[in-house]
């Protein structure tokens, strides 16, 4: 551990570095986002309880919590084998497939909505022949679970893509060559290499879905204590000229999304520590 | 053979097509694997795709020209690449400064750094609108300075700028912190030990081995840039012609019933992110080409 | 195998064809880099050029046709008076959002909502115009009307005739959010007037109203996309809309051959216009933006309204068009509900009328 700290000390651009970091993390992104918890600190703790905790929104912290939990669980183990299959098979139409990956963030969300409920509502593509087997997508709590799984895809992909792509081809000769199989190979060797990219896409995906407003409000049917997600909410506050209010929720949810993304970039800290060792 | 194997050291990529046996599935796990992934992606990317162009040209193509030939979409066009091309490059610099001070380094602090480089991810695009309007809003902390010298923030293009920046903050940075990590220092060592200065081993040994993850950063960073919505319709005062971006032009066109014109937009940034994935493809193959040389 | 020995060894072999790679990569990006700041001088420079007047109307959803029709006439008007060229910029979007805008710096010269009590939350939350902003034009400040009428089916398959029929079971009614959509409000409060004159008593209506939203199978978070949920989507028998969105609606979707529907009662919708005191002193643009207000009430600008299926606020023309717009009772928010502050508060503030209605 002394040894690789002196090593580290060999690079220069430290202090640069860091330096950059800290003055343009704090100039984009804490000092506005502190204007949100200052506005909400001029509240009284009723009014804040009030705010953040009357039934209809905490019906609607499940529905944004489950729907994005859902959608990012699917993310990842449909994302890891989707960037498995486009680093390492050759197929027909591979560039295409890469290609569309990043669709989700290129379709303005609310397209990606108003697309989705074409497809899914009971006149659509795909709703015209569920709907009739009493299957619902449009204007339930699916339609939300699709909306967020749409939109979180690529952060799984693109932060394995390029880990799995320097992987090197050595380890997994080696762990053949010793004597394992391929599983054995997968599970012992590569999964373990690539779960912190695996937790920091899940991660994303899932923070990305709890504070996504725009395709959602279009498929979700906004149906109050049912199909409400929590950014709704603060619209709504807002449209009561309600700033406080709105900032409120926002500042629940970003602690709740904070505390979250905090645990899970611990718990990769620790398994890159203990997979090295 | 010996050839290939030397160069998946540095081009994994061509893998794929010279596979070497230990690195090889078998055939039917091939199959089904790339298989489930091409469903799962039919299903969740490529339908709404196809709803996107199928809607667009649903008119024929003589709709669809004049859709994105009108003068308001161009404008709308032209607003979406500047925001992009002014926040994108911000991010670039920043993810690489970001990542190269959190791989490289062991300090105290550094997954709470990770952290807020994330959150933005975490807020939802209604607050990250919001905020900037509670800074540089007429009832906000600058607004009144900014109000007496005449200086537009938000309802403006910077304003447009600063809610893309905020969004697309972390995915640079995002992208490159898990690659450089799993790369570690050691050539960069040995690059010093060789005699090279810092830049040196950062042009040199650094950015060629974080090319892809750079890359995707980039291409991802400039997708959302351009998709983003709710952030930019909160601070761009929605003024026709003036102050809408291509997403924002999306709904005008919706609300106004002319769905052939809206999903027609809406196809032209599915078209930018395809461009920005044939420039990577471009940029691979180039590379292929020099290193078969 | 020793990483440091390897290291050299790739080191030597890569570094070269590596910074070819990297001097392409940045060689395009510095094309990037100076074709963005050409494309940012073009974009300034086409703001710096302009020498005309420039005024900006900012308002809500269901007006873009309507102004786009009434702004060259004004700027034709406006430049025999004057010899000036005008332009005006419009921006829309949901009533409060707007309100909003205007509120947090949006430099609107005059604002056309969908209630007074947004344009009243211009004087609440930031000053910008007095409060008697109302009086300073004809009829509340308001150039055209309207009120909520029910688009159906072709047929009208389920027999809707009034509000009374919306209730009955196996009815879907199609409404947006009351609390994200000033259209709603309105619609929201006609079903409560109806009730009250029809059931008497408070709690009737409230439940009138209540078993009407469970039959609301989608709320959209704006009337447009109410809409097209109605329209495009074919869900629902019945949209509850404004008078000239309806007729907008089967314009648009001719096809369908969607039918209106005029109740025996409704609300008064008067969507008022305003000057925005502050932005326009800056400006100096008070007298262009006055002029363009008044002209709203001229008799050319209420043939437009009538053209975009707003009813006229001057008597004379209301007459002359009396037979395109339907009589029925009109009940007014001041005189059913004691103004909009007071409407806002009882049913569509948080922990209100329409969230009990919701509450299990």
């Amino acid at each position: 551990m002394s040894l690789l700290r002196k090593q580290h000390s060999v690079l220069p651009g430290f202090g640069l570095s860091l330096g950059f970091t800290l003055a343009y993390l704090g100039l984009i992104v804490l000092v506005p986002l502190s204007a949100a918890f200052l506005k909400t600190a001029g509240m009284s703790w009723a009014d804040f309880v009030a705010a953040v905790a009357s039934p209809r929104v905490m019906a609607a912290y499940r529905l944004s919590f489950f729907a994005s939990l859902a959608a990012a669980s699917v993310n990842a183990f449909f994302g890891l084998i989707v960037a498995w299959v486009l680093v390492r098979y050759a197929f027909p139409g591979k560039r295409i497939v890469d290609a569309l990956v990043d669709l989700p963030f290129a379709l303005p969300t609310a397209v990606a909505g108003i697309a989705l409920t074409a497809i899914y509502a009971k006149n659509g593509w795909v709703g015209q022949w569920l709907e009739p087997h009493g299957v619902k997508i449009a204007f339930t709590e699916i339609g939300v679970f699709v909306a967020l799984t749409f939109i979180g895809l690529p952060f799984v992909v693109r932060t394995l893509q390029p880990v799995l792509e320097e992987l090197q081809p050595e380890i997994e000769e080696a762990a053949a060559s010793l004597g394992a199989n391929r599983w054995q190979t997968i599970s012992r060797v590569l999964l373990p290499e690539l779960f912190p990219a695996l937790l920091t896409g899940f991660a994303l995906s899932f923070a990305r879905a709890l504070g996504e407003y725009g395709s959602v409000v279009f498929i979700s049917g906004n149906m109050p204590m049912r199909t409400e997600i929590v950014p709704l909410l603060i619209i709504t506050k807002l449209e009561q000229y309600d700033y406080r209010g709105a900032t409120a929720i926002a500042v629940v949810m970003l602690t709740a999304s904070f505390g979250l993304l905090l645990l899970i970039n611990l718990i990769q800290k620790w398994s890159r520590r203990h997979h090295r060792v | 053979m010996a050839v290939v194997v030397t160069s998946t050291f540095v081009k994994p990529r061509l893998m794929a097509e010279a596979p070497l046996r230990a690195t090889q599935d078998p055939r039917w796990v091939r199959w089904l694997l790339t298989g489930t992934a091409l469903v799962f992606l039919a299903f969740f990317l490529l339908l709404p795709l196809v709803a996107v162009f199928g809607e667009a040209l649903r008119r024929g193509l003589g709709a669809y020209f004049a859709a994105v030939g009108d003068a308001d979409a161009l404008a709308s066009v032209k607003l979406t690449l500047i925001a992009a091309l002014i926040s994108v490059p911000a991010n670039v610099v920043f993810g690489v400064a970001a990542a190269w001070c959190i791989a490289k380094y062991s300090f105290r602090g550094k997954s709470l750094l990770i952290t807020l480089i994330d959150l933005p991810f975490a807020v939802s695009p209604v607050i990250s609108g919001l905020i900037y309007v509670l800074v540089f809003g007429a009832q906000g902390w600058l607004g009144p300075w900014l109000i007496e010298h005449d200086v537009k923030i938000i309802f403006a293009v910077p304003g447009i700028v600063l809610a893309t920046t905020f969004v697309t903050f972390p995915f640079v940075a995002r992208e490159l912190i898990p690659l450089m990590q799993a790369q570690g220092s050691e050539e960069e060592y040995a690059a010093i030990t060789l005699g090279a200065n810092g830049w040196q081993a950062f042009w040199r040994v650094t950015l060629p081995n974080i090319k892809w993850g750079l890359l995707y950063g980039v291409i991802l960073c400039n997708a959302r840039a351009m998709g983003e919505f709710g952030a930019v319709s909160v601070v761009s005062g929605h003024i026709r012609g003036e102050t809408n971006t291509m997403p924002l032009h999306v709904e005008i066109l919706y609300n106004e019933y002319n769905f052939v014109g809206a999903f027609a937009v809406a196809s032209l940034l599915a078209l930018l992110a395809l461009v920005t994935l044939v420039l990577k493809s471009i940029v691979e193959w180039r590379h292929a080409q020099a290193h078969a040389a | 195998m020793n990483p440091r020995a390897y290291c050299t060894k790739f080191w030597a072999n890569t570094a070269s064809r590596y910074s070819q790679c990297a001097r392409l990569i940045f060689t395009q990006v510095k094309k990037l880099f100076s074709f963005s700041f050409a494309l940012l001088a073009f974009f300034f420079s086409t703001f710096s050029s302009a020498k005309t007047i420039e005024l900006l109307n900012v308002s809500y959803d269901p007006t873009r046709e309507f102004y786009a029709d009434l702004n060259p006439a004004f700027a034709a008007h406006w430049k025999a008076k004057t010899g000036d060229t005008l332009i005006v910029k419009q921006s829309h979007g949901g009533s409060g959002k707007q309100a909003r805008g205007v509120i947090d710096g949006l430099q609107a010269d005059v604002v056309t909502l969908a209630l007074a009590a947004d344009i009243d939350a211009l004087h609440e939350h930031a000053q910008l115009i007095p409060r008697d902003w109302q009086k300073r034009l004809p009829y509340n400040a308001s150039p055209y009307t309207s009120t909520i009428v029910f688009l159906v089916r072709k047929g009208n398959p389920k027999a809707i005739k009034d509000w009374g029929d919306l209730v009955k079971p196996g009815v879907l009614v199609i409404t947006p959010n009351p609390k994200t959509s000033g259209g709603a409000r309105w619609n929201y409060l006609a079903a409560w007037a109806y009730a009250r004159r029809h059931k008497g008593s408070e709690a009737d209506a409230q439940k009138f109203v209540g078993s009407l939203y469970k039959n609301v199978p989608v709320l959209d978070s704006g009337a447009r996309g109410s809409t097209t949920t109605f329209a495009q989507r074919g869900i629902g028998d019945v949209l509850l809309a404004w008078e000239n969105e309806a007729h907008l609606a089967r314009k648009e979707f001719h096809a369908e051959g969607y039918e209106i529907i005029v109740p025996s009662l409704s609300i008064l919708a008067e969507p008022p216009v305003c000057v925005v005191d502050k932005n326009v002193k800056k400006k100096a643009t008070q007298a262009v933006a006055q002029a363009y207000l008044e002209y709203l009430f001229s008799n050319e600008a209420q043939h437009i309204a009538v053209r975009h299926f707003f009813r006229p606020s001057s008597p004379a023309i209301a007459l002359k068009y009396a037979q395109h717009f339907p009589q029925l009772e009109l009940v007014s928010i001041d005189a059913e509900f004691g103004g909009w502050t007071q409407a806002q508060k009882t049913h569509f503030a948080d922990g209100g009328v329409f969230d009990q209605i919701y509450a299990r």
